[in-house]
């Protein structure tokens, strides 16, 4: 049997299911060898062992270390530079989150909610102003994340446009890598300079309260710098195509999305972003890891110096988990998706982007309930090639 | 029932205070889990439970 590829293709006519070939191998091989720009690694599709793995000390998240399978091809930067703590081991990624966790707390996210839902319904009163048709995509899914996170770390919005466009080609698969490294030295040189300005000007954001750990000498200002990127489009991305994809995936189920329509319950809210966080898995390329001791699993020895996929998306479709996991069901218990990762690395930045997804879903279809697809589903263009997957455009109108 | 956390553990994810925000907080400094009362009352048991599955750091035990 010749060694299948990753990623693999998903199934013509099927936006929102992982690739049959994974649906394939969770039945039979559970642990499979794939191959990643010519080099093999473990492909770990299973929800349980995905978390056992995920939780191991023995698997290493620094892409340094042999065997990291990259998602690019590109070989890591020996240097470190533009390595953030999400792909660095304890103890220094505990040191480094930690430094950003305060601003992320439930309570604090939870202090932002009247400010979000006033963002949120600033951009659906322009909307509704403006042009119909319109790309949700621009005309919202983007702006919303983008005005938040600005806000929580101090980058000023006027430069929204800077980051959008560099942060689109630095997740970019198919990009050159040249045009990548462009993008990240973009990023990096502004944040560089924003870290500047704000050690001489604290204000009260995240941004200045990493100024002051550079002033205490626990951080540099190049990995202060670093963080804010990471932070930045950690922020962008992920919950814009939440928000995109997910309303897409709504359309397409207007039972469900009539669910959200109608109530004004926070739990019924909550719940339907918690499953259509399973259902979508926006992050489709799986989770990333370097073997640093042997491992038994499944009868195979994963060795010291492999690399390991675990992909969140079919591990959310685990039927042995979530009962008819191919079906969008708003009312069910997904808490226990792993859309946002397990593990130590587990997204930092997940209270706000509940928050975002909880009031964004609980308000466009109220006060736009005619809102439908302005073009057939064909005709809308998916993220097949990136980091995030989503859309990069929804017509719609209502 | 008796709950455990490991607070060294801890990713301050947050995960534990949606799911049982009266037994779970967060050190206002850096969001590591605080326990409110290490003996929760047994009708918060599915919520408790419930925390300890989604803890991505494995921090919290429960011990019926």
């Amino acid at each position: 049997m010749t060694t299948p590829a990753y990623p693999m293709t998903r199934a013509t006519g099927c936006p929102f299911d992982p690739p049959p070939q994974l649906r394939e191998l969770q039945a039979e091989e559970p642990l499979t060898k794939v191959n990643i720009f010519g080099k093999d690694a473990w492909l770990v599709t299973r929800y349980d062992d995905q978390r056992t793995l995920l939780a191991d000390p023995r698997l290493s998240s620094d892409v340094r270390q042999p065997g990291y399978p990259s998602p690019t091809g590109e070989p890591p930067r020996k240097d470190g530079v533009g390595i953030g703590f999400i792909l660095m081991d304890d103890p220094e990624h505990a040191r480094l989150r930690r430094m950003v966790t305060a601003p992320f707390m439930i309570k604090r996210i939870e202090a932002m909610r009247a400010g979000v839902q006033q963002i949120v319904d600033g951009l659906i009163d322009d909307l509704l102003a403006g042009p119909n048709p319109v790309d949700l995509v621009e005309a919202f899914a983007l702006p919303v994340p983008s005005l938040v996170i600005c806000r929580l770390l101090g980058v000023p919005y006027a430069d929204h446009d800077f980051f959008q466009q560099n942060s689109k080609n630095l997740i970019r698969m198919s990009a050159a890598p040249e045009e990548r490294a462009a993008a990240h030295g973009n990023l990096a040189t502004y944040l560089d300079n924003l870290v500047g300005e704000k050690l001489e000007n604290p204000a009260d954001d995240l941004l200045s309260g990493l100024t002051e750990r550079v002033k205490a000498g626990e951080l540099t200002r190049q990995d202060a710098a670093g963080m804010g990127v990471l932070l930045l489009l950690a922020g962008h991305e992920t919950t814009a195509n939440m928000i995109a994809l997910g309303t897409l995936a709504l359309l397409e189920h207007p039972d469900q999305l009539a669910v959200l329509r109608e109530t004004d319950d926070p739990k019924v809210v909550a719940g339907a972003v918690e499953e259509l966080l399973r259902y979508l898995n926006i992050t489709h390329n799986g989770r990333r890891r370097a073997v640093l001791e042997d491992i038994e699993l499944h009868g195979h020895v994963l060795k010291a110096g492999d690399g390991v996929i675990l992909p969140n998306d079919i591990g959310n479709r685990d039927p042995s988990v979530f009962a008819d996991p191919d079906a969008l069901d708003l009312s069910r218990d997904a808490r226990r998706h792993v859309a946002f990762g397990f593990g130590v690395h587990q997204c930092l930045g997940q209270p706000l982007a509940r928050l975002e997804l909880q009031v964004v879903y609980s308000t466009l279809y109220r006060r736009i309930p005619t809102l439908r697809r302005a073009v057939g589903l064909e005709e809308i263009p998916f993220k097949h090639d990136g980091a995030v997957y989503g859309v990069y455009s929804l017509p719609v109108t209502w | 029932m008796k709950v455990i956390i490991d607070q060294d553990k801890c990713v301050a994810s947050g995960q534990c205070v949606t799911a049982a925000a009266d037994v779970f907080d967060q050190r206002d400094e850096d969001g590591i889990v605080v326990l409110l009362t290490d003996n929760p009352p047994e009708e918060r048991a599915a919520d408790i439970h419930q925390a300890a599955a989604v803890c991505p750091a494995l921090a919290i035990v429960v011990e019926d």
